[in-house]
């Protein structure tokens, strides 16, 4: 529509002095009002609910914000200078990157496993597919209360433990096992949603470049590591930026399972910045947390993405 | 073609109109009579239907309050929610505050002086007032909250179960001038292996909320922090010795549940449980037979625990003024009595058996007497600190290493204080 429109105003003849020019109320601009007001409800949504509260953090951050007080003093750097002399913040830190790295490798693993297993043309694969793909759509609260009581000392797990003789640790009371909880509870409920879209990728493989390998001789091993995963790698680029971004917004699962413990054990970066904002009160220091997070998952993806040209070999 | 642009610009339009009235916010002026909101921790039906039978009575005779409304936070992040309505411009007009934010709430100018209003008060009758229980609110000589409620810890008993683990009650233990901690939680482990149920649950501590655990040192003269907040009281040996007849008591003699392991008294899972006197409305009809006794003897004697709550008015309500007033009314003798079926009050000339006995007829006398009236008076309140929620924060981590069988009890307690001591010098 837009090229026939073109090809008939650029036929016509321009306008001659003394001719009134042309109105200024055009279909050409009703249609741009209209496309305006359409994007306004998400325009306006973004402006209030995203951009402007990103500009607020920064404000805050400079801030010293007493809620009771009802007290605002600006305090310039002394929150990002408190930020470098935190002495939780490297044991936060830590605990953060191993939740991170723990949740992208077991659950890309994990996905790319169920993917090919469920990849095969067997009877009953849609039912497992649906099996794996189910947790992500229950509630993340509801799934992660559950969680807690079957990883209580005397829950669900150790039960079923108990009868093959194997006796289970107190998996939300130990420093280790807590954090391996937290991330096997995580990886369970999403591990669906990256299952389904490596095997949106995996069915999208041309057949012909299997066949041609089988005559070559190739076996499925070299098959899969020669032909499939340079074929996925632009679904594995997004999902491990996906994983990778949700990994350092986890919350929900810390604040129902372990409030952080045992110890500081599972207190990862959102977690101590909602306990120093919303618990302690300190705004202006939880939002300097949230401009560190913020710079970490933007440094991340944009290290991922430069990392691309390396590693994802078929990129449309 | 006409038709169809028509159409798709008052689409567009439509939905701009939607997208900014969905961004518009209600209005309430602070012009024209109030209207109240007070925060409560409390979605109990009883507890509202009462508090509005008041809130109705109040507003017959005050057409400048055109409505209040008693709004329930949930108890796990009442504080949480509270603080973070203040800070987004939402504060109630008057708020139900714990005993563990006290101090910042007092001392931090958010709250309106209340003296004044409540000694005009028409029969308000203020001298009664235990001035114990007003303590915790004052600052400077001013009251910023009323103390609401006040309501000592005690221990309800399954006397069914200790009875089928052969076990002496304590209201038998007692008679004989031996209910001490050491009886309590020896019956509380025999119970335990008998019968396979807990032996003695400390209400809502499940070694995350270690304040409930005052009840259990204050026996041994323990305490936190020094009376002036200043010094860590956790490595004091008086802590130590608690602390470790504790972990005894949960590792070695399995008096309490575990780590990890939960069990609720009010559904029969447990033998004896610490808690306030409040939580008796739990208690079913035809449930198992029960009792209500005062806090162990511990080395140190008899002591009581209680745990308080206030009521204050935010100083930026637009109708302050108003809110105070209602508080004046909602405390006076006679509605301070209706309220003391749910909430112990502190005054005096109410705490007596005869009139706590009227309102709550599932305690006896005798229990009402050596728990609540005793308790009250004599009690010792749960820790508070001004930035209580770091120091318990602190606490609850540097505490997580002793909740383990082979755990070093003066050595983690040392860590305690070497975490918090820095917060308490501020």
């Amino acid at each position: 529509m837009s090229q026939t429109d073109i090809r008939v105003g650029g036929a016509q003849a321009p306008p001659t002095p003394g001719h009134t020019s042309r109105p200024w109320w055009t279909s050409r601009r009703r249609d741009q009002l209209a496309g305006y007001l359409f994007i306004a409800p998400q325009l306006l949504g973004s402006l209030l609910f995203v951009l402007l509260p990103l500009v607020l953090v920064v404000w805050y951050s400079l801030h010293e914000w007493n809620v009771l007080a009802g007290t605002f003093d600006f305090v310039g750097a002394d929150n990002y200078t408190a930020l470098a002399d935190d002495p939780n913040l490297g044991p936060v830190l830590r605990a953060t990157g191993l939740f991170s790295v723990g949740l992208v490798v077991f659950n890309l693993a994990l996905a790319l496993l169920l993917a090919v297993l469920l990849n095969q043309k067997l009877r009953g694969t849609t039912v497992f597919r649906t099996i794996f793909f189910s947790p992500v759509v229950v509630s993340l609260v509801a799934w992660t209360i559950v969680w807690g009581f079957l990883l209580q000392d005397n829950g669900g797990v150790n039960g079923l433990l108990d009868t093959i003789g194997v006796d289970g640790p107190n998996w939300l009371r130990g420093e280790g096992s807590a954090m391996l909880s937290v991330i096997v509870v995580q990886v369970f409920k999403n591990v669906g949603l990256n299952m389904v879209l490596f095997l949106a990728a995996m069915q999208g493989v041309p057949a012909e470049l299997y066949e041609a390998a089988e005559v070559d001789g190739a076996s499925r091993m070299r098959q899969f590591w020669r032909i499939t995963v340079p074929l996925i790698s632009p679904t594995i680029l997004l999902t491990s930026i996906i994983t990778v971004v949700g990994s350092l917004q986890v919350f929900a699962q810390i604040a129902v399972l372990t409030q952080g413990g045992p110890g500081t054990s599972t207190t990862v970066l959102v977690y101590y910045l909602y306990q120093q904002a919303f618990q302690f009160h300190h705004f202006g220091y939880g939002a300097t947390l949230s401009i560190l997070l913020f710079g970490i998952v933007l440094a991340l993806t944009v290290l991922q993405w430069q990392m691309r040209k390396r590693w994802v070999f078929h990129e449309s | 073609m006409k038709t169809g642009k028509g159409l798709r610009f008052t689409a567009a339009g439509l939905a701009g109109v939607l997208a900014l009235s969905a961004c518009g916010g209600g209005d309430e002026g602070s012009d024209g009579p109030a209207n109240l909101r007070m925060t409560v921790w409390s979605a109990n039906e009883a507890h509202l239907k009462l508090l509005n039978e008041i809130a109705d009575e109040y507003r017959k005779n005050h057409p400048d309050v055109s409505a209040i409304t008693f709004d329930p936070l949930p108890f796990e992040n009442y504080t949480t929610t509270l603080t973070t309505q203040i800070a987004g411009g939402n504060a109630p007009d008057l708020a139900w505050i714990f005993e563990n934010s006290a101090p910042d709430f007092v001392s931090s100018g958010a709250l309106l002086p209340l003296d004044d209003t409540l000694k005009k008060a028409e029969g308000y009758q203020y001298d009664d007032i235990s001035p114990a229980t007003l303590k915790l609110w004052q600052d400077g000589g001013k009251l910023y909250a009323y103390p609401f409620s006040t309501s000592p810890f005690g221990v309800f008993v399954n006397t069914d179960l200790l009875k089928q683990a052969g076990q002496k009650t304590p209201a038998e233990l007692i008679a004989a001038g031996q209910w001490t901690w050491d009886a309590a939680l020896a019956a509380a482990g025999a119970t335990q292996r008998t019968t396979g149920k807990a032996g003695l649950v400390i209400r809502d501590f499940d070694y995350k909320g270690w304040d409930n655990l005052s009840t259990f040192w204050t026996g041994w003269g323990a305490q936190a922090w020094s009376a002036d907040g200043k010094s860590c009281g956790f490595a004091a040996p008086e802590m130590v010795d608690a602390m470790t007849a504790l972990h005894k008591a949960i590792f070695t003699d399995k008096a309490l549940p575990g780590p990890g392991t939960t069990a609720d008294f009010f559904a029969g899972d447990a033998a004896m449980t610490v808690t306030q006197i409040s939580r008796a409305s739990l208690l079913k009809e035809d449930g198992f037979g029960w009792d209500l006794a005062p806090l162990p003897a511990g080395p140190k004697g008899d002591y009581a625990v209680v745990g308080q709550a206030g009521i204050g008015v935010l100083k930026r309500s637009k109708h302050a003024d108003a809110a105070a007033d209602f508080l004046a009314f909602l405390t006076n003798p006679g509605n301070s009595e209706k309220l003391a079926q749910f909430f112990p009050p502190p005054r005096q000339s109410q705490l007596t058996a005869e009139t706590l006995a009227k309102t709550n007829p599932k305690l006896k006398p005798e229990q009402l007497q050596k728990v609540v009236i005793d308790g009250i008076t004599t009690g010792v309140v749960k820790p508070n600190h001004a930035g209580q929620a770091e120091l318990s924060q602190q606490v609850r981590a540097g505490l997580d290493p002793l909740w383990k069988p082979d755990a070093d009890v003066k050595a983690v307690l040392d860590g305690v204080c070497a975490k918090i001591q820095p917060l308490l010098a501020k």
